[in-house]
């Protein structure tokens, strides 16, 4: 048995031990499932556009197809279905949905009160049992904001003030009064981890471990020993089969669940790490206990360990310039993103981890090409728009449902007013799954959400 | 370019800086100028710096044959950049005690806190910010953050100086060109909790300084008991209600903008906002009292109940109303070089270029009173200057040449130098035998 279908048979059972079985189409292992629906769509064709595929193609006078929820073709001369809409985009700029791999929206929502701060369990190093989706608020206006800069799917991450920080969520920016409603059908759980000065600053002066990067390394192994323990301990239990007795079934654990379906491959870890050498350690903690990182988050020191992060098919989620705000950011450089993509294996991704910065990320990933071609590498936009668009994809495991401008993906698109890489062009028109959730020329094609309603507009 | 030869035209560009500014004489021919000044934009101008002072500028310069000449076509030039809000020189690195001088947890100087004093010149912040065409910064100090709890401090976070970027002697161009108040929530923090208490504190501060005033002057140094503030700090505040020294508020709503507008009234406070993410609101009313704004274009967001109404286009909403303006990202002096990226979002979201381009460059100089509000590039004015690849506002766009007081600034800073030894690891040495010399 794989160690994939083990896992699933194991939730399966799990659900049928501990409740009502969920529609066995559903992930078994998503108690709280996604019931987000596209919204209404209809056949729609780009023309005349500069396309950026996000495979790495441009296309001058492209074309996309819209159809069904999916991009139905990507070319030149394509013609308009019957009954299509039609929108020449001569002049503007085509790209796939941004996407970000690092937010903390709905978590850290707007206004930033107390009562809604909801991302970080700063009561334990290890709170890997807790879920970022649990903390979201789908009122958020962030999620506005972000769509009207381009962005269509995001990860929701935890913070990073212990060792395990939770699971994250990956959702599309779409409106809804649920968060399952805007969770991305599929996508992979993410871990989040976190190195460094963050833990021991938080834990350390209480007198609780971590208190040094010590404490860390040895937190994160501690863990991962008693997550095998456990993983072993079902993996028995369930390899009974049918004569396994109920009675003998182990105690579930949410904290060591998560960490063994990490251990198992089905959950996708992401690592906040900001130093060369702590990202180095983290790569042996991996190997010893046989998972893998997805990602290294903020990465700043990356571009000392480009070579490493590349054999080691490591992505690095990046900012395009923020330095100095912590003793482990002191050494944050503007090529940092260029330096990560030039090596082989690079796997580069800007991401924003602000809720403004996500309104821009086109703008970063400008900055950092910017900054790339000035230390005399040859980035194109073509190339670049990877680190917005497919690069999170891959490294939230959806980039075989979007991420890139391909037929059968979903019709995950933008359309810009010029140059994306240009501080003056704004999103247009956002498309989700096909449906036209942003219009910039029509203001009622702009979502508000509740916390906006209502303040300004009735006491002018 | 190898390591090594990387790292000795570091050596040589770190010695052109040491040369005496006074020696250089430097003309840029033949790129399009926006002076902010008198001269407006010439196309194909040239711009000659003599003595550390823009010596000539105009369409058709002739050139004296002992001049550095830095050719301009197909480039841009501009005044250098001015951040109206920075702890340039007082922070080194915001989470390292010891390393941040900007804000003072206790009460005891209150208005009498005078930054200048704790300004590093060395800071590895300043050349990381003037390679990228920062030439001049407000170092303004700020009332401590509430972040976790109040902590001890004042409403009066402290005066605050104008500096430039370049040389590390004499680079206080104006010592306590400004007070700082912190108003609204935060001001609120330090007076009890509530917005009412921080004006009231306000007011009474102001009062007790009036009414010291009006003392007979033989008796102003020794009676002191019984006032709100301490001496050192009224004989601020009479310098603020003389209109000598501007007040910047730090507030947003528009509510409170209002009443610090009612306060500056009545005690003659020349009054700037600072934040203001609600002050297109009562847009009509700043530009009526003539009070600017120094705000960040890209809070848009309600991040707290003072700033419901942030919105993207409030850069471009007061200035057409009239209210000067200057855009800065209050508190994030690591990058200050993004303050032309600020611009250039207002910009996208209706300012328009000049004002947006003036607003990093040439408004701050007037908001804080420098060269009698004439500020820009004029003959007779102190040369700072820079040359930009394309159009200053665009991300893609980076300063090639930064001129400061008439001296051509090197190009490196601690992140080119850990980018040069990183990006060329061919050799079998470590990256740590890449560096340059100590001077």
């Amino acid at each position: 048995m794989s160690p994939r279908s083990l896992f699933l048979a194991l939730t399966a059972l799990m659900l049928t031990a501990c409740g009502p079985s969920t529609d066995s189409t559903e992930p078994a292992r998503e108690p709280f499932a996604s019931t987000y629906q596209p919204l209404p769509s209809k056949t729609t064709l780009i023309r005349n556009a500069t396309v950026l595929t996000g495979t790495g193609e441009r296309i001058d006078n492209g074309a996309v197809l819209l159809e069904d929820g999916r991009i139905a073709k990507v070319g030149r001369d394509l013609s308009a279905p019957r009954g299509a809409r039609v929108i020449d985009a001569e002049g503007r700029w085509v790209t796939p949905g941004i996407i970000d791999a690092h937010s903390h929206l709905g978590v850290y929502p707007s206004p930033e009160v107390a009562a809604l701060s909801d991302g970080n369990e700063i009561t334990g190093n290890n709170t890997a049992g807790v879920w970022a989706e649990h903390g979201v608020w789908p009122q958020d206006p962030g999620f506005d904001t972000a769509l009207a800069g381009g962005v269509t799917s995001m990860l929701i991450l935890p913070g990073s003030a212990n060792l395990f920080g939770g699971r994250g969520v990956t959702l599309k920016n779409v409106p809804s009064t649920t968060y399952q409603g805007m969770k991305f059908p599929g996508a992979p759980h993410a871990l989040k981890m976190a190195c460094g000065e963050n833990p021991k600053r938080v834990y350390g002066p209480g007198r609780q471990t971590p208190y040094t990067r010590m404490g860390n390394v040895f937190g994160y192994r501690s863990a991962w020993i008693e997550a095998e323990t456990y993983r072993d301990k079902w993996d028995r239990w369930l390899a009974k089969g049918d004569e396994a007795d109920p009675a003998d079934q182990p105690q579930r654990d949410l904290k060591l669940e998560t960490l063994a379906a990490v251990l198992r491959g089905d959950i996708l870890v992401h690592n906040h790490c900001y130093r060369g050498d702590e990202m180095a350690t983290m790569l042996d903690v991996a190997r010893e206990f046989g998972y893998k990182v997805t990602a290294f988050h903020h990465a700043v020191e990356a571009y000392k360990i480009a070579d490493l992060l590349g054999e080691n098919e490591v992505c690095a989620a990046m900012w395009a310039d923020w330095w100095g705000f912590k003793m482990e950011a002191f050494d944050g450089i503007r090529e940092n993103i260029a330096m990560v993509d030039a090596a082989k294996n690079g796997c580069a991704i800007v991401h924003s981890d602000d809720p403004h910065g996500i309104q821009r990320l086109n703008q970063e990933a400008a900055k950092a090409m910017a900054a790339g071609n000035r230390a005399g590498m040859e980035i194109r936009p073509e190339h670049a728009i990877r680190w917005v668009t497919a690069n999170p994809a891959k490294s939230m495991g959806i980039l075989d449902q979007t991420g890139t401008l391909e037929a059968g993906k979903m019709a995950d698109v933008v359309i810009w007013s010029g140059n994306p890489f240009s501080v003056y062009s704004l999103a247009d028109q956002v498309f989700i799954d096909g449906a036209l959730l942003y219009d910039r020329d029509d203001p009622e094609r702009q979502p508000m959400r509740d916390f906006k309603l209502g303040i300004l507009e009735v006491n002018s | 370019m190898n390591r090594f030869s990387l790292t000795a035209a570091a050596l040589i560009t770190i010695g052109a800086t040491m040369n005496p500014a006074a020696a250089q004489r430097i003309a840029i021919e033949g790129a399009t100028i926006h002076t902010l000044g008198d001269a407006g934009t010439l196309e194909q101008g040239t711009l000659l710096i003599r003595d550390g002072k823009i010596a000539a500028l105009g369409p058709k310069l002739s050139v004296p044959g002992d001049v550095k000449t830095i050719a301009g076509k197909d480039k841009v030039v501009t005044p250098g950049l001015f951040d109206a809000l920075s702890a340039l020189g007082v922070e080194e690195v915001e989470l390292v005690a010891g390393t941040v001088d900007n804000e003072l947890e206790s009460s005891h100087l209150g208005a009498a806190f005078d930054v200048t004093g704790a300004i590093n010149p060395r800071s590895t912040l300043i050349p990381i910010n003037r390679i990228e065409g920062v030439t001049r910064a407000m170092v303004a100090p700020t009332s401590p953050s509430a972040w976790l709890s109040t902590p001890p401090g004042s409403l009066f976070a402290g005066q605050g100086s104008v500096i430039s970027l370049a040389p590390v002697s004499d680079f206080v161009i104006k010592p306590r060109a400004a007070l700082f108040v912190t108003l609204g929530k935060h001001g609120a923090d330090f007076t009890g909790g509530s917005r009412a208490g921080t004006l009231g504190e306000l007011r009474e501060a102001l009062e007790d300084t009036r009414a010291w005033d009006a003392l007979p002057a033989g008796q102003k140094q020794t009676a002191n008991p019984g006032y709100a503030i301490r001496r050192p700090a009224r004989e601020v505040l009479l310098k603020a209600m003389s209109g000598e020294l501007p007040v910047v508020a730090r507030v947003h709503r528009a509510s409170d903008i209002g009443a610090a507008l009612a306060l500056a009234d009545e005690f003659g406070l020349r009054l700037i906002i600072a934040g203001g993410a609600e002050a297109w609101i009562i847009a009509d009313a700043l530009a009526k009292a003539r009070v600017p704004v120094i705000l960040n274009p890209v809070d848009n967001l309600p991040e707290n109940f003072e700033q419901l109404g942030a919105r993207p286009d409030s850069a471009a909403i007061l200035h057409a109303a009239g209210v000067l303006i200057a855009i800065a990202d209050d508190g994030e002096s690591h990058q200050a070089r993004n303050i032309r990226q600020l611009a250039g979002n207002a910009v996208a979201h209706g300012l328009p270029w000049d004002a947006a381009l003036a607003s990093v460059t040439v408004n701050p100089a007037r908001i804080y009173g420098l060269g009698n509000g004439r500020d820009g590039l004029m003959p007779g004015q102190g040369a700072d200057a820079v040359v930009w690849s394309g159009d200053p506002l665009e991300v893609t766009t980076m300063a090639e040449t930064v001129i400061i007081n008439g001296a051509v600034q090197s190009m490196t800073s601690r992140q080119t130098l850990l980018r040069d030894r990183y990006l060329d690891k061919d050799g079998d040495w470590p990256a740590a035998y890449s560096h340059p010399s100590s001077p």
